[in-house]
């Protein structure tokens, strides 16, 4: 049984549609990237997931269970993380106030179990030097680092990463590449919306390349890399 | 302006009067404060201009009227009539966010506008319905009907305590707000509601908390006021054009402003009543507009770009 459904979602903001039917799914531990130039509806397919911008038609369905309609918070209870491409850190909160904030206990298990900050910060061990200062003068690398450590202290079953790479220099992109590997590794379950095709290819199991609000193509890493038509195709400016 | 004249003078030479002025004007500001940080919490988080909250004040003061009075103004009974004061305007905080505001969200803010200032007629209608329109007196608390002596003067010992509370009120806010989780959720929702939701917050649940705990201050402002003033129709007027003139001056929605901005109209409505009688509420506006000259966004306040 696949984790997560989406089942021909078709969303839309006012009168301007931008998901023509996309579906796809994810099974546990599974990393499902998402790729396709700017705007052709990667956020927007995460945020009819989150409950964000719900779908006018279509289901998504969490553990054999309808979500479609459920108000965010609930979606959020579920066990589903977002990380959006704008971070959104609550720039008046601390490092640490903005790890507390975002703490919920796991599906099924007691509030001392899952995430707790100690082992977010083993995992971001640049966020435990600046544990108290504010969330809005940190760099673009920490900022997205404190996302990430946000969305676990969730104890997320699956994440929502919305473009993590972007605009961070490459050192740090490596390093962020292997912080999610080692989350996947551990048996998160991840959709990862990305331009940069390195990290997409390294770290996912299936690609979805979209193009104006639907899905043209899947494959593995392996078959894209094989498949350099495809790739300038969709995915070159 | 008019000219000080030399009678004035004179009494702002003698030290016992500013010492009383002066206390007066804390007072005050601090009465003003407790009901300000209810406006401001509100406005803060929900973003709701709430016109009622100066009705809500009054209320307050009714219920504690009545407490006394039905207690026929035993031990005990203004206190508990200043806890009566804060609980009903809580419940009835709650029907009416619960009931009606919860819907408004996501409208533009006229209809909210438009909604709270309803709210300000349907409880000001509803306050004659019971308490007519007469004016009512609520006696000093028991065993604080006497002056404090501080050695060069004395001082009453009721608006004293008032200073006192009104400190207090401030730093647990303070505590609340910064040092609890609750308190970091609600500095959240101010800041980011959207993704405060999608970490797994039930922000609606956090409006209707705020919503309540302001006007339970609006109430207790309401019912701790209530000895100093003439409870009557109409007192819901003055007051919210105070607390919007504090919260304008101490920056939307900050807890510190709100306090210098309520000790500052204090200050400048019990002085400015001496030195240029007739101008009082003139002043609060010359305050005002001096302080926005100055800072544009308060004393607290940040701007919008800044916050972004
Ligand atoms: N809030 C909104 N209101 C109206 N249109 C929107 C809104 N958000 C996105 N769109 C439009 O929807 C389309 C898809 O946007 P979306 O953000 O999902 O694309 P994307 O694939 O994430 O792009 P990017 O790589 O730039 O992040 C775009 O044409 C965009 O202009
Ligand atoms: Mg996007």
């Amino acid at each position: 049984m696949a984790l997560l459904e989406v089942d021909n979602i078709r969303t839309a903001y006012g009168l301007s549609k931008v998901l023509f039917g996309i579906s796809l799914t994810v099974e546990p531990g599974e990393v499902v990237a998402l790729v396709g130039r700017n705007g052709v509806g990667k956020t927007t397919t995460m945020r009819s997931i989150m409950g964000l911008a719900p779908p006018q038609q279509g289901s998504v369905r969490w553990m054999d269970r309808e979500i479609t309609r459920l108000p965010v918070y609930h979606v959020a209870k579920l066990g589903i993380g977002y990380v959006p491409e704008d971070r959104r850190i609550f720039p008046e909160l601390t490092v640490w106030e903005n790890l507390d904030i975002a703490r919920l206990p796991p599906i099924g298990g007691a509030k001392g179990d899952g995430w707790s900050e100690e082992q977010v910060f083993e995992l971001f061990p640049d966020l435990k030097d600046i544990q108290s200062r504010k969330g809005g003068v940190l760099s673009g690398g920490q900022q997205q680092m404190l996302t990430i450590a946000r969305s676990l202290m969730g104890n997320p079953k699956l994440l929502l990463l919305d473009e993590p790479s972007e605009g961070l220099a490459p050192i740090i992109v490596e390093t962020l590449r292997d912080r999610i590997h080692l989350l996947k590794t551990g048996g998160l379950s991840i959709i990862l919306a990305e331009q940069n095709l390195e990290f997409v290819l390294y770290l996912s199991d299936r690609i979805h390349i979209l193009e104006k609000g639907a899905i043209q193509y899947t494959g593995t890493p392996a078959d894209l890399r094989a498949n350099p038509d495809i790739q300038s195709k969709y995915l070159t400016l | 302006m008019p000219p000080i004249e030399g009678k004035t003078m004179s009494m702002l030479a003698n030290p016992t009067f500013l010492f009383y002025q002066f206390m007066n004007s804390i007072s005050l500001g601090m009465n003003i404060f407790i009901i300000a940080a209810g406006l401001s919490l509100i406005l803060g988080v929900l973003r709701v201009i709430n016109f009622a909250h100066g009705a809500f004040f009054m209320v307050g003061a009714y219920v504690c009227w009545s407490t006394v009075t039905y207690l026929d103004g035993a031990t005990g009974s203004f206190w508990l009539g200043v806890a009566a004061a804060a609980v009903v305007l809580g419940v009835v905080a709650f029907v009416i966010e619960r009931g009606l505001l919860h819907y408004l969200y996501g409208r533009e803010h006229l209809t909210q506008l438009l909604f709270t200032f309803a709210i300000v007629l349907v409880v000001g209608d509803l306050a004659k319905m019971i308490w007519g329109t007469d004016q009512y007196n609520v006696p000093y608390p028991h065993g604080l009907s006497g002056a404090v002596n501080f050695g060069f003067a004395l001082y009453p010992a009721y608006p004293l305590l008032l200073c006192a509370i009104g400190v207090v009120v401030a730093v647990g806010m303070w505590l609340v707000l910064s040092k609890t989780r609750w308190g970091r959720i609600i500095r959240a929702a101010t800041q980011d509601r959207e993704m405060l939701s999608a970490l797994g917050m039930n922000v609606p649940l956090v409006y209707t908390g705020v919503f309540v705990i302001g006007s339970a201050l609006a109430g207790l402002g309401g019912a701790l006021a209530a000895p100093r003033v003439a409870v009557s129709p109409g007192m819901d007027a003055t007051i919210i054009i105070e607390c919007f003139i504090v919260v304008i001056i101490g920056g939307l929605g900050s807890l510190w402003g709100s306090f210098l901005g309520a000790l500052a109209l204090g200050f400048v409505t019990m002085f400015g009543t001496v030195i240029f009688p007739d101008w009082e509420l003139v002043l609060a506006y010359v305050l005002m507009l001096g302080i926005l000259l100055w800072r544009p966004w308060g004393l607290f306040g940040v701007s919008e770009e800044e916050s972004h």
